[in-house]
């Protein structure tokens, strides 16, 4: 199964979506790992062409929603948002960590654990 | 317009066997927006990486979900297979796949009795899971389970099925699509069925694109996205088509779903007239290190199963997105305009499994 991973900053993550949803590709996933700092991945695809937007960032730093681009992003967003703390803005669609009823705040976030 | 008010659906409701939370916001009888909320049972399985080694982790998978359980584990082996490189036996590919159309065949009836069930057709909703009953009867004579059966390990298939079990579930296909072909005429032809799901929830083609609806959602409205066409496991030697309808109502949806119920009898016929003789397994050596997504269809749609590994015996991450989680966005667009009435029929026709929404 190919599958591309092209790296990108993220400033660019706009226009690199943007190029993926005029070019006719769905959004397949965004993705987050957050191990040594945040990775998160979306990906796209479009007739079996599998395209991954991997992006690397401090904990900290903020990430822009491509919510307006792919208005069902909403869900992954406010995923990571609330599981992993990542610091997405300008989402269109923010359930304020009221996706999921957790009782731990952002479980999956590991600067957490190692502080 | 009229006033506007706001209905709570759920966690706890009839028609849902696991919790799912909307908020209807309502105009007298008609839905204008829904909110969902989810989380109630979220359990946090992909964090469990860091407790389980690799190996391990293959039994986390398979109890993901109860319904899909072989495919989970079968997408998770596939990701960890292909960074270690691992090529797995030619029968083990086709016992995959035979147990995989299995489980999308006792999916999508078990879904079609729910389904019954919530428009209140319940002889019909007996008959559907009396039929489910005799899949679930292979999977314990196949594998020991009848829900969870832990056949699927990295390298391969931990049980193989002898010639003369092979014979008997071609008699059981048998059997299963002459019922079936009774069962589908009533919830394609009668009256009760048609009019609770004609014209009822309607998803344009270019809507179930555009909200990344996937499976048989999006296929009802004509988008031919299946998995298996890419050919993985044994699919590459299996002749068949993705199934497709134009409709995009509740009732497209039906239509699908027996189709391919249909079309899983057939495929199962066609692996069990080629499957070659041979291992079922192979040894895995070391430990993984690398990163890998796997996509395949389970009864739900496309299910992505990333893997990140370090080439240690513990992984930095497994990633799952479930087809459910992906196809709430389509839910909420059908919600928009629909009766209060049939709330229950459009949350149904997703077939929604929170199993594997709060893995």
């Amino acid at each position: 199964m190919e599958q591309t991973i092209k790296k990108i900053s993220s400033n660019d993550l706009l226009n690199e979506t943007n190029l993926m949803k005029n070019s006719g590709y769905r959004l397949v996933a965004i993705s987050c790992t957050n191990k040594d700092g945040i990775e998160l991945t979306y990906s796209f695809d479009k007739d079996f062409d599998f395209i991954n937007l991997r992006i690397n960032m401090d904990y900290d730093a903020e990430i822009e929603s491509i919510n307006y681009m792919f208005p069902y992003a909403f869900l992954y967003e406010n995923e990571i948002k609330e599981l992993f703390g990542v610091n997405i803005v300008n989402m269109t669609l923010d359930f304020k960590d009221n996706l999921y009823r957790i009782s731990v705040k952002t479980p999956f976030n590991m600067k957490k654990e190692s502080e | 317009m009229g006033e506007r008010t706001v209905i709570p659906f759920g966690p706890q409701h009839p028609v849902l066997p696991e919790p799912i939370h909307l908020d209807l916001v309502l105009e007298d009888e008609v839905v204008i927006e829904a909110i969902p909320q989810i989380g109630y049972v979220h359990r946090g399985l992909e964090k469990l990486v860091e407790k389980k080694d690799f190996k391990q982790y293959t039994y986390v998978a398979e109890r993901i979900c109860g319904i899909c359980s072989f495919m989970h584990g079968m997408g998770y082996c596939m990701s960890v297979e292909s960074i270690m490189d691992v090529e797995i036996p030619e029968r083990a590919k086709f016992l995959r796949t035979i147990w995989a159309e299995l489980s999308r065949m006792h999916s999508h009836i078990l879904w079609l009795g729910l389904t019954a069930d919530a428009f209140g057709f319940d002889s019909l909703f007996m008959h559907s899971w009396r039929l489910r009953e005799m899949i679930l009867d292979i999977f314990e004579q196949t594998t020991g389970g009848r829900v969870i059966f832990s056949v699927c390990d990295i390298g391969g298939v931990r049980k193989d099925i002898d010639q003369e079990t092979l014979n008997m579930i071609v008699d059981v296909m048998n059997n299963i699509e002459k019922e079936l072909k009774g069962l589908s005429d009533v919830f394609l032809n009668d009256s009760t069925v048609k009019s609770r799901t004609v014209g009822v929830g309607v998803l344009s083609k270019q809507q179930a694109f555009d909200l990344g609806a996937i499976g048989p959602m999006t296929r009802a409205s004509g988008n031919a996205i299946d998995m298996r066409t890419e050919g993985y496991a044994a699919y590459d030697k299996l002749k068949f088509e993705p199934i497709i309808a134009t409709q995009g109502d509740s009732y497209a949806r039906i239509v699908v779903r027996i189709k391919e119920i249909f079309q899983s009898i057939d495929l199962i016929k066609q692996c069990i007239s080629i499957i070659p003789e041979g291992d079922i397994i192979v040894k895995i050596k070391g430990n993984p290190n690398g990163e890998y997504f796997t996509r395949l269809e389970q009864p739900r749609g496309e299910v992505i199963y990333y893997v990140k590994a370090n080439g240690t015996s513990f992984l930095d991450r497994v990633r799952v997105r479930t087809p459910t989680f992906a196809n709430i966005p389509a839910l909420l667009e059908t919600l928009k305009g629909c009766a209060l009435a049939d709330v229950p029929i459009l949350i149904l026709t997703i077939d929604p499994c929170i199993s594997c929404t709060e893995r």
